[in-house]
């Protein structure tokens, strides 16, 4: 009895999960279907979903498997692009945007994955600060590199190059388009982000992460975290547990990146820089690391702060960093802690035995 | 040639700057394991201190150049020991993430304050070097280039000697390799800590008037990139290690100059981080850096 | 026929002889102990054993299968488990998720059907579960199933570990120090414990320790240890009262 208690009590943590994005969408979606909802709400609503999405990734990799990662932006960059290209190219061919955006989401994650495969194999090789600086120097790399990025056609067919010149010293002939223009970046993708697509990419991304967290490869990826030399002894192959780890990061990171792509109507690589792979740490740290949960709830109330805060104009973003540090002295420092009990007089005592498993 | 040789001037003196933004990054890494992310921002201040004591005191005398310089060194450092006493004391037994996070809110607090005040269009920077540099046939050099490697090399030295033959300096070296050993053997470890922010933070006053003076536009964010690419020169020369960055920072600044003059400005940061990339895969805890092993 | 059969096994660090010329023979089904004063390279023939450390001269051979140049991996996969000394768990994992996680290499399902926990996966993972609260029961930790591993005390630490060792289904198990740190009555439950695998999983075990109690009550033979070289091998009770043996642990604490 106690056994099939346990199981279900796994499981049913990962139900409630599933629940609350359940009802978020159907709360939002009918707040949004009575009109109600303001220009900057809707505004944000698609953001928002792809943060968390790349916060939940990038979980994957700092919660999950312990490693510091700073490349998040990399890969949503990645994705962004492959995915727009995707579409602005098939947007003739694939009328339908219900086949061709899934089909763009796919691609922009598959590639990503690996980009996230490629930079992977030099990558884990290293250990601890090491690993973060050269993810941060892998996403600054990808970066630059669609920041010059020019992919055009005209009656020759389709002409890539890596610096304007090029177009210059042989122009376009005839009818000729431009898909991505260097640091002006990419126009006109269409406008497929929905946030119902949203929160079913969502759905389908935490049914995954949470299934894999609870799965044999999940367990080895965990081991390899907690203790490397332990998880060889006991038989896990740890550059693989990480690799996977470090795979699905990128492709869901991909995947946000599309979602966010295809809500803009211009957009330029320069958007992911390291600020935003930290932005992204932020919010994984904030949630509270290996849970999924948390993540998302961080990440929502995170990005949704400053603009929240925009009232206060130039305070906001002082206020945020304030904050920032505040929880975090808050959260970790025992003296802190207990000076700020003392100061509030309220003392809340929290039991940290049980496992929260895959939350 | 001499065209060469000027890039390569260039590259020295940018690189010298790295150099000494990369001596705080490794010194603090050293000794309290953490990464300091404001450590770039604290440049930024620095710069806006010079500025603003240069307004008020005035260009003319010489006193006032040199006032504003004081003021600029002195605010950094005392910026750097009053964020440590705030913000990293607490967390000294925290989670690594949770420092990390702690400085990229510092970070963030910087830069607001600095936006704050200031606003964000660029402010321009006079330079506070009187000298008007010299040419070697063809190729000129600047005074900014002169005088930032001059004072770069005299820190350096000065540097070196302090940590290997003062008694402070031994005991930053002594907390650094074990910190629990250090203090049963006598060493204050807060006192060291803060020490070693002090002189970290002294040092990008240093580099905040030399990158001002060399690169006059000064906006909230000006430290952040020098400041990645200091710890991009710390992790290449072995994170930890004084020499290390030293020689981290003069190679990142001579590859960043050189690549731009020669294969494309566009991609040469794309450059520099693929030069550290290639390192680590050879020496996976950069130049100097020691390898560690852990006991079973 | 010896399951484990080590020859002139010799490992140098720098200078250093730290383990020199150790022939052991462990036959199938035996409780063997390996025992020598603190510094005489009794871990470093773990580690030589388990492949963390590659040995610098010497064979050892499993089951016919040279050791020799095989990674961590790949001999816990031919059938070598160990404990460690200082406690190796899985700290953030639950207590059964840490015994569970030692069955990877025995349950077979894709990555995708972890995606879904579609296909092979449920079952599997049933199985899992099933023969991994065996083992927590065998070791008394059933009740601890969902405790993170880093919460539990530190007898129950040491037990999880040989839990743990035991779910990768090994035909050999080395035990660092198996009861160190262990009051009495803790000491004499493991025994209890130890002999029961040995006898109901058909185990072959090799272990170090230092509290002779515990040696002198389980292992039916020894091989001492002392500045990396055999000091004396055979039957426990003789080799206990070998007077060479003796010189070489007075003053040593057992």
């Amino acid at each position: 009895m106690k056994k099939a208690l346990s199981i279900s009590r796994k499981a049913g943590d990962r139900y409630i999960t599933y629940l609350l994005l359940i009802v978020i969408f159907v709360g939002v979606q009918s707040f949004l279907n009575s009109g109600a909802a303001s220009r900057s709400f809707k505004g944000l609503l698609i953001p928002t979903c792809a943060y968390i999405l790349a916060a939940m990734a990038l979980n994957l990799v700092v919660g999950v498997s312990g490693e510091l990662s700073l490349g998040q932006a990399g890969f949503m960059c990645v994705g962004a692009f492959v995915g727009s290209l995707f579409s602005l190219l098939t947007e003739a061919t694939i009328a339908n945007p219900l086949i061709r955006f899934p089909l763009a989401l796919l691609l922009g994650g598959v590639v990503a994955g690996i980009f996230g495969f490629l930079i992977g194999i030099p990558v884990l090789r290293l250990r601890g600060d090491y690993l973060a600086i050269v993810t941060l120097a892998f996403g600054e790399i990808i970066k630059t590199i669609f920041n010059n990025l020019y992919i055009a056609s005209d009656d020759t067919g389709l002409r890539i190059a890596f610096s304007v010149d090029a177009f210059n010293e042989k122009p376009l002939a005839g009818n000729a388009t431009y898909y991505i223009k260097g640091a002006q970046g990419i126009n006109g993708t269409p406008q497929d982000s929905t946030f119902a697509i949203c929160m079913i990419v969502l759905l389908i991304a935490a049914v995954i992460m949470l299934n894999f967290m609870d799965s044999k490869q999940g367990r080895a990826v965990m081991a390899a975290r907690d203790n490397r030399i332990a998880a060889e002894a006991m038989g896990v192959n740890v550059t693989r547990a990480k690799m996977t780890a470090f795979v699905m990061s990128a492709f869901f990171g991909g995947v946000a990146g599309v979602l966010y792509s295809h809500n803009l109507n211009s957009l330029i690589a320069t958007k992911f820089d390291y600020n935003l792979s930290i932005l992204i740490l932020v919010f994984v740290v904030l949630g509270g690391m290996n849970k999924m949960r948390g993540v998302m709830i961080s990440t929502t109330v995170l990005y949704i702060l400053p603009e929240v805060l925009r009232a206060l104009k130039d305070y906001r973003m002082l206020i945020y960093a304030i904050v920032l540090i505040v929880m975090m002295l808050l959260t970790n420092s025992k003296s802190v802690r207990a000076f700020a009990e003392k100061v509030t007089g309220a003392l809340k005592p929290k039991k940290k035995n049980q496992t929260g498993g895959a939350e | 040639m001499s065209s060469f040789f000027s890039y390569l001037i260039t590259g020295i003196s940018l690189g010298s700057i790295y150099a000494l933004i990369a001596l705080g990054y490794t010194m603090v890494y050293g000794i309290a394991k953490m990464l300091n992310f404001a450590h770039g921002d604290v440049i930024m201040i620095g710069g806006y201190i010079v500025f603003t004591a240069v307004s008020t005191l005035g260009w003319s005398s010489g006193l006032g150049i040199f006032g504003a310089i004081f003021c600029g060194i002195l605010g950094c450092l005392l910026l750097g020991v009053l964020v440590e006493k705030v913000a990293y004391k607490p967390l000294r037994n925290a989670p690594s993430l949770a420092v990390l996070i702690t400085a990229i809110g510092v970070s963030y607090l910087l830069q607001n304050i600095a936006l704050l005040i200031f606003g964000s269009n660029p402010k321009n920077f006079s330079s506070v070097v009187m000298f008007d540099g010299f040419s070697i046939g063809k190729v000129r050099i600047s005074g900014e280039t002169v005088v930032t490697i001059a004072v770069s090399v005299l820190i350096m030295i000065g540097l070196t000697l302090f940590v290997n033959h003062t008694k402070s300096g031994m005991a930053m070296l002594a907390v650094s390799e074990d910190k629990g050993a250090a203090q049963l053997m006598g060493v204050n470890v807060n006192r060291t800590i803060s020490l070693t922010f002090a002189i970290g933070s002294a040092l990008a006053g240093v580099a905040s008037i030399l990158l001002c003076s060399t690169y006059p536009l000064l906006s909230p964010y000006t430290g952040a990139m020098p400041g990645i690419k200091a710890f991009t020169a710390a992790v290449f020369g072995g994170i930890g290690s004084i020499p290390g960055a030293m020689i981290g920072g003069v190679i990142l600044g001579v590859i960043e100059s050189l690549s731009k003059a020669y294969i494309s400005s566009q991609f040469s940061d794309a450059i520099v981080f693929g030069v550290l990339i290639i390192v680590l895969l050879v020496k996976p805890t950069g130049i100097m850096g020691k390898k560690l092993n852990e006991k079973v | 026929m010896a399951l484990l059969e080590t020859k002139d096994l010799s490992i140098q660090f720098g200078g250093l002889k730290a383990v020199d010329r150790l022939n052991l023979s462990i036959k199938k089904g035996q409780l063997y102990g390996l025992i020598g004063p603190n510094g005489a390279g009794k871990t470093t023939v773990f580690n030589m054993l388990t492949g963390v450390y590659a040995p610098t001269s010497g064979t050892a051979v499993l089951d016919g299968v040279t050791l020799n140049g095989k990674s961590p991996v790949e001999i816990n996969k031919l059938g070598v488990a160990r404990t460690f000394q200082n406690i190796r768990l899985f700290g953030k994992m639950s207590v059964l998720d840490n015994v569970r996680l030692g069955f990877g290499n025995s349950i077979h399902y894709s990555l995708f059907e972890s995606f879904f926990h579609i296909g092979r996966y449920r079952k599997a993972e049933r199985e899992a579960t099933e023969k991994a609260m065996e083992l927590l029961k065998v070791f008394n930790l059933d009740g601890e199933k969902d405790y993170l591993a880093s919460n539990l005390p530190y007898g129950k630490q040491r037990r999880l570990e040989i839990a743990r060792a035991m779910a990768t289904g090994p035909k050999l198990l080395l035990l660092d120090e198996p009861a160190a740190g262990m009051n009495p009555n803790e000491t004499a439950d493991l025994m209890d414990t130890i002999r029961f695998v040995r006898d109901n999983f058909d185990m072959t075990i090799l272990l170090i320790e230092h509290d002779m109690k515990l040696v002198s009550g389980i292992c039916e033979e020894l091989t001492v240890l002392n500045f990396g070289t055999e000091l004396a091998k055979g039957p426990t009770a003789e080799v206990l009262n070998n007077p060479r043996v003796i010189t070489a642990y007075i003053g040593e604490d057992d």
